[in-house]
Parts: C-alpha cells; sequence; structure tokens
C-alpha cells in the first residue's frame, strides 16, 4: 500500500518517505536523470566551475554512476547539501544518492538506516592554524576558537580530542565550508578543523596558502563514499559497483586513453568481464552489459579521476597515500568481478 | 423556510431537522466539519507513523537522554559534551530565550524612538526616520543578520592583534573591555564575603525607589508640587550601595579578561554571534514597532495634544502624558505579533552560527541522531509554547492599560 503523503511542514522535514524502500533505479530512469547530492563548494570534491558546471572527485562518481545507468554522464542533477541537511534529503527521497565527503560511521548506517557502498576516500581530520600562530601541534591548543562544520562527524571527533586530552576550546560552529574560511581567514578563529583534504582544498584557495599550516595531527579515521538509502538493495548494488569498476579498472590497467580499444576483446578474462564483452554482469544488476565502459568513459578510472581533481599536480596537490591502489601499499581495493 | 411557525408548538425532535432545521444546521455542519478535520490528521499522523516504521524509524523519544557528544559555546547552565541531547536542546532553548529577551527590548526602545522622532516636525530628521524603516523592513532579516555578522568580522580588531609585547590593538574603557572580531570581552564581577550585604543594600533602594515613586505622584495629586524625581531615585539608586560597598571594604571586585595563549580568559564574553543577531532581530523588529508607534500616535486625536498645549505643557510632556498613554491601546495588539516574529526569526541564528534551540535540538541534535520528527515535533512545541506564554503576558498586559470604561 503505497499512500501520498501531503504533510505540511513536516513533509518539509524531510520524512515524507514515499519513495523509500521502492525501486530507485526504475525512479531514476522514468526521471531521465539522477539526483546526486554533492556539497555546497569544496574545490576539487564537488564546485561549480567558471561555467557553472559541477566538476570534482565526488562530482565524477554521480557522473559515472549516471553514465552507468542512464548511458549520460551528463543526466545529473546536482543538489548542493550542507552538512545539515544532507541526510534528511537522502532519506526523504530527494536525492538517489549522497556523494558528499560523507563519513562512513556505525551510528549512520546501523541508525541513520543508509548503505555506504564502498570508500572512495581514505580521509582524516586534521586542523589548520596560521603561520604566525606559532603553533606545531594540535596538543598546544588548549584555549583556542575553533572553527567546525556543524552537524559533521568532525564536531564530534573535535569535542573527544580535546576531552581526552584534557584541553578547553570554543567551538564555532558554522554552516558551509565557505562560511567557516571566511571566519577563518579574517580571525574570528584560530583554527579550522575539518577532513584535511578538505583543508588542503581550502587552503589552495586562499591568496596566501604559504601562511598557513595543517597540523600533522590527524584525529580520527574518516572514511568517505558515496551513500545510499536501506531498503534498495539492486540500487545499493549498482553505485557500489560502479565506484568499484572505477578502482578495478586502475588496477587493470583500463584507462581512458585504452577504454575504446580494450572495450573489443582483451586476453584478460577478469577485464572483458568488467567491459562487457564477457559474461552478463550488467545483466545481473539490471543494466546494460556496456555499463562500466560508460562509466569509465566519462573521466576515466579511480587514479585519473583522482589526478584530474585533487592530485599532486592540481593545486590541492594531494599525495595518494592511503587512497593509493592495495597493490601500491595503499588502501583501495576492488572486489574481483567474477 | 418555515421557521417562525415552529417556534410556537415544540414538535418532537426529528433526525432530519439536523439539516432542514436552521437552529441546528450551522451544528450540524460545525460537528461534521470538525470530524473531517480529526480523520485528515489522524490519517496523516497513521500515514507518517507507517511510513516512518517502513524505514525501520518507529517514533521514540530515548535519543533525548543519550549524550550529545557536541560542545556548546554560549551556555547558560553547566553543560558538557558528555551530558545528554535533551539537556543540549535546554541550553539551545534558553539561548533562544535570551536573544528574544533581549531583542524585544532593544526593539521597543528603537520602535518607540524613531516612531516618535518619524512624527517631529524637523523636515530631515523625520526623513531620516522615514529612509530607516523602509530600508530596514524591506529587507529580510536574514540578510540583515548576515551583514551584521560579516560588519562585526571583518570590522573589528582580531584577538591576534591583542597578542604579543607590542600589541596593535588596546583594551577600552581603562583596559577592562576587549572589543574583537570573535567577541567583546568584558570583566565579570567577583563576589567576596559581606558583599551579600550590599547586594541587600541595593535591592532595598530599588524597592525605596518604588515606594518614592508612588509617594510623589501621591504627593503631586495632592497638591500639585512637582519634585525632581529623576535626581532623586538616581541618588536613592546609587549612594546607599555606594556607601555599604566601601563600609564593607570593596567586598565586590572586578575580574578583568586577561590575555592567555590563544583568547582572553576571566570576564565574561558576548560572542559576536549574539551581538549581530540581537542588532540585527533589534533593527527590523524595531523598524515595524517604529510604524506600530507612529499609527497608534496618530491615532489620537490632534485635540489632545493641542488641549495639553493649551494648558502649558510642553512637547516632551505632552507625549509622554497625554498622547503615548492613550496611544498605547492601539500600539500593544501590534507590538504583540512582532514581539512574536522577532522570537521566531531567531530561529536563523545558525546562520551566524549562534547555539538556538533550532541549532542545537533542531540542528546538530537532529543530524547525529537522525530523529528528524521527534526532533522538529519538539521544537515546534518549544517555540509554540514560547509565543503562547508572549502573547498570554501581552494580552493581560493590554487588557491592563485599557481605557477603562464605567
Amino acid at each position: 500500500m503505497k499512500k501520498t503523503i501531503i504533510f505540511g511542514a513536516m513533509a518539509v522535514a524531510g520524512m515524507a518517505a514515499v519513495s523509500a524502500s521502492a525501486a530507485t533505479l526504475d525512479d531514476v530512469k522514468a526521471k531521465g536523470e539522477l539526483a546526486c547530492g554533492v556539497n555546497t563548494g569544496v574545490v576539487g570534491f564537488a564546485a561549480p566551475d567558471a561555467s557553472g558546471k559541477w566538476v570534482g572527485f565526488d562530482v565524477d562518481v554521480c557522473r559515472a554512476v549516471a553514465a552507468a545507468v542512464l548511458g549520460d554522464s551528463n543526466a545529473v542533477k546536482y543538489v548542493p547539501l550542507t552538512s545539515k541537511n544532507r541526510f534528511t534529503a537522502l532519506a526523504s527521497g530527494e536525492i538517489d544518492m549522497l556523494a558528499r565527503n560523507t563519513t562512513w560511521t556505525f551510528s549512520r548506517d546501523v541508525d541513520l538506516k543508509f548503505t555506504f557502498v564502498g570508500v572512495n576516500y581514505y580521509d582524516g581530520q586534521a586542523f589548520m592554524v596560521p603561520k604566525a600562530l606559532g603553533v606545531t601541534s594540535a596538543k598546544e591548543l588548549d584555549g583556542a576558537t575553533v572553527c567546525i562544520q556543524t552537524g559533521t562527524t568532525t564536531e564530534l571527533n573535535l569535542a573527544d580530542f580535546f576531552r581526552s586530552n584534557g584541553m578547553s576550546y570554543e567551538p564555532v560552529p558554522l554552516d558551509t565550508n565557505a562560511e567557516n574560511q571566511k571566519n577563518y581567514l579574517a580571525g574570528a578563529c584560530d583554527v579550522y578543523t575539518t577532513d584535511a583534504s578538505a583543508l588542503a582544498s581550502s587552503r589552495a584557495t586562499f591568496e596566501n596558502p604559504d601562511d598557513h599550516v595543517i597540523l600533522p595531527e590527524i584525529v580520527s579515521k574518516e572514511p568517505l563514499g558515496p551513500l545510499v538509502r536501506h531498503g534498495d538493495n539492486q540500487w545499493g548494488d549498482i553505485v557500489r559497483w560502479t565506484l568499484n569498476a572505477l578502482i578495478a579498472a586502475e588496477e587493470l590497467g583500463v584507462t581512458s586513453a585504452n577504454l575504446a580499444e580494450m572495450s573489443n576483446g582483451t586476453n584478460s578474462p577478469e577485464i572483458n568481464r568488467l567491459l562487457g564483452t564477457e559474461g552478463s554482469l550488467g545483466e545481473m544488476l539490471g543494466l546494460s552489459a556496456d555499463w562500466a565502459k560508460n562509466a569509465l568513459a566519462v573521466s576515466g578510472n579511480y587514479g585519473e579521476i583522482f589526478e584530474t581533481h585533487i592530485g599532486e599536480s592540481t593545486a590541492i596537490g594531494l599525495a595518494r597515500g592511503l587512497n593509493a591502489q592495495w597493490i601500491n601499499g595503499g588502501l583501495i581495493y576492488s572486489p574481483p568481478f567474477r | 423556510m418555515a421557521m417562525a411557525d415552529q417556534a410556537g408548538n415544540q414538535p418532537a425532535f426529528r433526525l432530519s431537522m439536523l439539516i432542514y432545521d436552521s437552529r441546528y444546521r450551522s451544528l450540524t455542519i460545525q460537528a461534521v466539519a470538525l470530524m473531517l478535520f480529526m480523520l485528515a490528521v489522524a490519517w496523516l499522523l497513521s500515514n507518517a507513523a507507517s511510513n516512518l516504521a517502513a524505514l525501520g524509524k518507529p517514533l521514540g523519544f530515548g535519543f533525548l537522554s543519550q549524550p550529545a557528544g557536541y560542545d556548546i559555546n554560549q551556555r547558560l547552565i553547566e553543560y558538557n559534551n558528555q551530558m545528554s541531547h535533551g539537556r543540549a536542546a535546554l541550553v539551545g532553548i534558553l539561548n533562544t530565550l535570551l536573544v528574544a529577551v533581549l531583542g524585544c527590548i532593544t526593539a521597543t526602545a528603537i520602535g518607540i524612538i524613531v516612531g516618535v522622532l518619524r512624527l517631529s516636525s524637523n523636515w530631515i530628521i523625520s526623513r531620516l526616520m522615514t529612509v530607516y524603516i523602509e530600508t530596514v523592513r524591506n529587507v529580510p532579516v536574514l540578510l540583515w543578520i548576515i551583514l551584521t555578522n560579516a560588519l562585526l568580522i571583518e570590522s573589528l580588531p582580531k584577538i591576534a592583534s591583542f597578542r604579543g609585547k607590542d600589541p596593535a590593538s588596546d583594551l577600552i574603557l581603562w583596559d577592562s573591555v576587549a572589543v574583537t572580531n570573535s567577541g567583546t570581552f568584558i570583566p565579570s564581577p567577583v563576589f567576596g564575603g559581606g558583599s551579600g550585604i550590599v547586594i541587600a543594600m541595593f535591592v532595598l533602594s530599588l524597592i525605596a525607589i518604588v515606594f518614592f515613586g508612588r509617594w510623589a505622584k501621591a504627593r503631586q495629586a495632592a497638591t500639585g508640587a512637582i519634585l525632581p524625581t529623576f535626581w532623586i531615585k538616581l541618588a536613592i539608586f546609587i549612594i546607599p550601595a555606594l556607601l555599604f560597598f566601601f563600609i564593607m571594604g570593596r567586598p565586590v571586585t572586578l575580574e578583568y579578561p586577561e590575555m592567555a595563549r590563544f583568547r582572553f580568559e576571566g570576564g565574561y564574553v558576548i560572542r559576536n554571534s549574539l551581538i549581530s543577531l540581537w542588532l540585527a532581530l533589534s533593527l527590523y523588529t524595531g523598524a515595524f514597532i517604529a510604524e506600530a508607534v507612529r499609527a497608534g500616535i496618530q491615532a489620537v486625536s490632534q485635540g489632545q495634544s493641542e488641549a495639553a498645549f493649551a494648558l502649558g505643557l510642553r512637547p516632551n510632556k505632552t507625549m509622554s502624558l497625554i498622547v503615548l498613554p492613550q496611544a498605547l491601546r492601539v500600539i500593544i495588539p501590534p507590538l504583540i505579533s512582532q514581539y512574536l516574529n522577532l522570537t521566531k526569526n531567531s530561529s536563523l541564528a545558525i546562520a551566524v552560527g549562534y547555539m538556538d534551540v533550532t541549532g542545537t535540538l533542531g540542528g546538530i541534535t537532529l543530524n547525529q541522531t537522525g530523529r528528524e520528527m521527534e526532533s522538529l515535533m519538539i521544537l515546534m512545541a518549544c517555540y509554540l509554547s514560547i509565543s503562547i506564554t508572549v502573547s498570554v503576558f501581552m494580552n493581560w498586559y493590554n487588557e491592563s492599560i485599557k481605557m477603562k470604561e464605567r
């Protein structure tokens, strides 16, 4: 029995969970576009470029899923969400998936009822301070004023870190990355704390990046990844294996340069299964046989996406580190395509 | 329709009379409408409950007693991150009430002054007030809040500029107050032994002022002689408490803000989030109140002030003794709704990072626990009860100043 809801204020609150357990794949196909929740603006991860087009590391995950499902990487409706309203948007069915630097935690998975389909960036919380402050360790921050994004795991980690070190601090809770940067740069807070990747991204946009230093302590584990609602396993599988296809492609050496050539058939059975020339993996997902090829055609494999948006050649300049392929000593690892 | 002749010989009640008899018809319609309304509400509630259950999130308020895990910068009561979500909500409610009360007081003051000045015969002043009212009230209050905050952050000196041997900025008012772009640090009183007597003396002089005021009024009514009450009241206000302060050996001292490693420690801090929210809400609501005040004053017949002038009252006496008391009857009802607006508008606090109840319960708690429905229901109940309390109180006040017709 499917009831419709016209629920005034409460519907606005996002509890009109009509489509919670409906088939998201059918919805997306019927709409002809994928509603993807992204950050309100973290350069490198998700931010509109000069022409207003959304680009970034997380955006490319949305685009890959859209390409896999609809065959068109531009059939994405980007819904910019603050850290505070992102879960409500996903739970209510306003968006089909969320790719917004979101940390996979127990309570978000179990209590908030979301399925994290994987990790696309292994991150950790760090602190940025102006160099002039002369601080070299986060342990010296007793009594500091700290800017944080409200509604994040950061907020809780921060409380834990200062409590376990017996230090006091003054939190300045703000809604978006942009607000935090403004307050931090104006000196209204001494410290800005969030995930190390987002700090690097913010610092790259500053006028004088060298005046700011990211302290060495990483105070938390922040595995960031795309997530969907509980209750629709088929849709969860599609997003999960699209992400895995990007990761596996890097491991198998499939790049945007050789994709066309490889999709004519290769000697490697796994590449053939991935690209749909062998087996019926696409059919099992309820997609076309060339779903992974479409996803990879958007901006290449995981490694290419990383290098394009946040890698060492960009202004953000993040090293692969933990996010290298497992064969290179990192944590990025896709289960086999079999 | 036959109704006149039925009144005479009461016929037995028939069911059809519920519709065809105009004596009962309106009751029938109301009863049916009420039933339909209740059904609609019940359907909505059961629908929400079943959808929540389908999501695996049955309605429950147990989360309120779980540890909150986050810190709040401005706390009027004891709170730390190990206390419950319920406690965090309470901290938020008190913060909402604080900014609402402060805002209502200043908005009223601004409203009365601006409203009176707008009617001033001085062309420049009245035009300036018109410009103020029209610009302020025709721009959304959220923009004013953000603008005020941005101005404070960008224009005031950083805390960093107070640090070091030769700081770029200095404390003002004999080194006691530091105005920075993250807040204003002021000294706090420290009550030593014997300060109880000083405070008791102070309270006594407040009571004395009330009694003196009544006595002076009665005396004026009886004899017509006017005392310089303001100066006498001021003297009663200051002298006894000051006297006892020195007799008891200055028991009340001030704790000054001192520069620590990062910020000022000691004393009180009034955060910029509170200042900007307070200021913006007061200026915004003040503009509306000014219009209500102007309407109230203009509603008082011109003859009243002419009569007062004829009796030789000066313009400010005329205003405060003749016009305003009569205008209040017109001013109070719109004033109530402005107070309610201000309280509700304070929920925009998160825009500047002020932790009101929308920020704690409706923001962080909602987000960390995923209990949207429950949090919003409590939040709505909070605002509803605050608003109802305000309007009950203001209606009582309105009743008490109404013209007593005998």
